[in-house]
């Protein structure tokens, strides 16, 4: 089975680190995904930009564009894409076409990331 | 860091919303800040026992209300309550606290808060000092060593801007949607002197000077996430962003000025870059353009060129030509002069610069720059009269020794040439 962990933390905290701190924490980090590497279970590994960065296409009859990141507490974390795009115009295209493909309710974050590993040593 | 760090972190990084609230209860500064430090106080007490609650700015709140109103009923034979209507809501629990935190109620309060901080009695300096101390929580100490001065004299600095807000007439009623504007544009300014506070030192400076660009990006991520829509504070975080991650590029082993051009490009911070092109991105969406966003933009085209030969300079020409639009200022033209030098050569620069001399007669970088254009069209005296009054006007040992290598080549030349002539 795979499985995802999504990481949760107060964004004002860790952005308050110093580069010190967030260089130490990320040498830990890297440890466990050396190991885990070396067993064959590691796959992606993306670290995600702050919220500030976030962009949002809220679905409905018509989707709309709304700056920051999802804040809805009823609906929940389904899934994700990985995308490269050479703006955030079409990473937004992106995920209108996403929106027509599965139409209803629900909003799609688009977020940019900060670090991605692609592993890759996991069968899939 | 101690074991007890996380929870300097966590109060750290609720203040501004908890001082904001507790203002708004109060409506005085210093008894927010006192019910604030009470909170800290408990909260030091108790979290590492018991953990951080479940909503620590809430928590802080709740408890720093509490703490305050019992201190006013011990004092209320000397001191009356504020009116019953203005502690109407006080009787919130904790959790109804933390569930409209994300409203726009608090927003306004944070951002009153930030307002408060540059009212337009106080000078700049004032500014400054009074956002660091109450809403990012500097002590005295921090932030006297900041700006280079004592401690008494950075804590009467800060009292005498307290004694002018408690006189001055400091709106509490919710914004409309124009005050409201008004006040991010003099907050957003606010923060970006206290960047430049930071972004100016040099040499054994830095290490005392660079945290004020970190409390400033800090006050602008806070800003942007109460106000997600605004594409000029998107474009001011973005600025910063981008600046920031030239830091340890701009000044060598000594202390020195490096120029941009002679960075080594690979000591730039490539996560600030990453999260400054985002952030441009995104506000470039609005169409709304602004002088944060174009000067950000100026910065992501020198961001963007992995050489300096690579650099856009054309681009980088109608970047500032906009900017001279919105923004028309002596130093827009004087920054414009440069890339018109890159791309149409040093006289075209120089009849850009010359009707300025006027307004920019007792600024370093005017003369600098002027000595520099003309030293490079071979008008070596005229180069060398105006680096002797740029020497004259710097303000720090690191500009006066740029200059001063300028002065050494251009003495080196005219040896030389003597010597060829001969």
């Amino acid at each position: 089975m795979l499985y995802a962990i999504l990481c949760y933390n107060s964004e004002e905290v860790v952005e308050s680190w110093s580069k010190e701190k967030d260089d130490a924490v990320m040498v830990q980090l890297g440890a466990v995904q050396e190991r885990l590497a070396r067993q064959g279970k590691l796959g992606p590994v993306a670290r995600l930009m702050p919220t500030t960065a976030a962009t949002t296409l809220r679905k409905g009859r018509e989707a709309v564009v709304i700056d920051g990141p999802f804040a809805e507490t009823k609906e929940q974390l389904l899934g994700f894409y990985v995308v490269d795009c050479a703006s955030l115009e079409e990473a937004l295209d992106i995920a209108r076409d996403l929106a027509v493909a599965n139409p209803g309710l629900g909003a799609y974050e688009i977020r940019p990331l900060r670090l991605f590993h692609p592993g890759g040593n996991v069968s899939l | 860091m101690s074991d007890l760090g996380w929870i300097d972190l966590a109060l750290t990084s609720a203040r501004p919303q908890a001082v904001a609230a507790l203002l708004r209860y109060f409506r005085n500064l210093d008894t927010a800040e006192e019910a604030f430090q009470n909170a800290c106080l408990r909260a030091l007490q108790t979290w590492p026992q018991n953990g951080p609650p479940r909503a620590p700015t809430a928590w802080l709140i709740f408890v720093g209300r509490n703490a305050a109103l019992d201190a006013a009923r011990r004092q209320s034979k000397q001191q009356p309550l504020p009116p019953e209507e203005l502690l109407s809501d006080l009787d919130d629990a904790e959790e109804a606290i933390a569930e409209r935190l994300d409203g726009a109620h608090y927003r306004d309060d944070v951002l009153r808060l930030l307002f408060i901080c540059c009212h337009p009695d106080l000078p700049a300096t004032q500014q400054i000092a009074l956002a660091l101390r109450i809403v990012c929580g500097l002590t005295v100490a921090e932030i006297a060593c900041a700006f280079l001065v004592k401690d008494s004299a950075m804590e009467q600095r800060i009292t005498r801007a307290k004694a002018r807000i408690a006189e001055a007439d400091v709106p509490f009623e919710a914004p409309d949607a124009i005050a409201r504007s008004e006040r991010l544009a003099s907050v957003a300014a606010m923060i970006y002197l206290i960047f430049n506070e930071g972004y100016s030192a040099t040499g054994g400076e830095v290490p005392l000077r660079a945290p004020l660009c970190e409390e400033a990006i800090r006050l602008a991520r806070l800003l942007l996430g109460l106000f997600p829509s605004e594409p000029e504070i998107m474009g001011l975080l973005a600025l910063m962003r981008l600046q920031h991650s030239r830091a340890t590029a701009r000044l060598d082993a000594q202390g020195a000025i490096v120029l941009l051009e002679d960075q080594d490009r690979s000591l730039w911070n490539r996560a600030m870059i990453d999260e400054g092109l985002a952030l441009l991105d995104k506000a470039i969406r609005h169409r709304r353009p602004g002088a944060y966003q174009i000067q950000a933009a100026i910065a992501a085209m020198h961001a963007r060129a992995a050489r300096p030969e690579n650099t856009d300079w054309a681009e980088i020409d109608a970047l500032y030509a906009g900017l001279e639009t919105l923004q028309p200022s002596p130093i827009v033209t004087l920054n414009r002069a440069v890339v018109v030098n890159k791309l149409r050569g040093p006289e075209a620069a120089l009849s850009m610069i010359e009707p300025l001399a006027a307004q920019l007669d007792g600024y370093f970088y005017f003369h600098g720059t002027k000595g520099a254009l003309l030293m490079q069209s071979g008008r070596n005296e005229e180069a060398r009269v105006a680096f002797d009054r740029a020497i004259a006007l710097a303000h720090t040992t690191a500009e006066a020794a740029h200059i001063r290598q300028h002065l050494d080549r251009l003495m080196a030349e005219g040896a030389a040439s003597a010597k060829a002539a001969k």
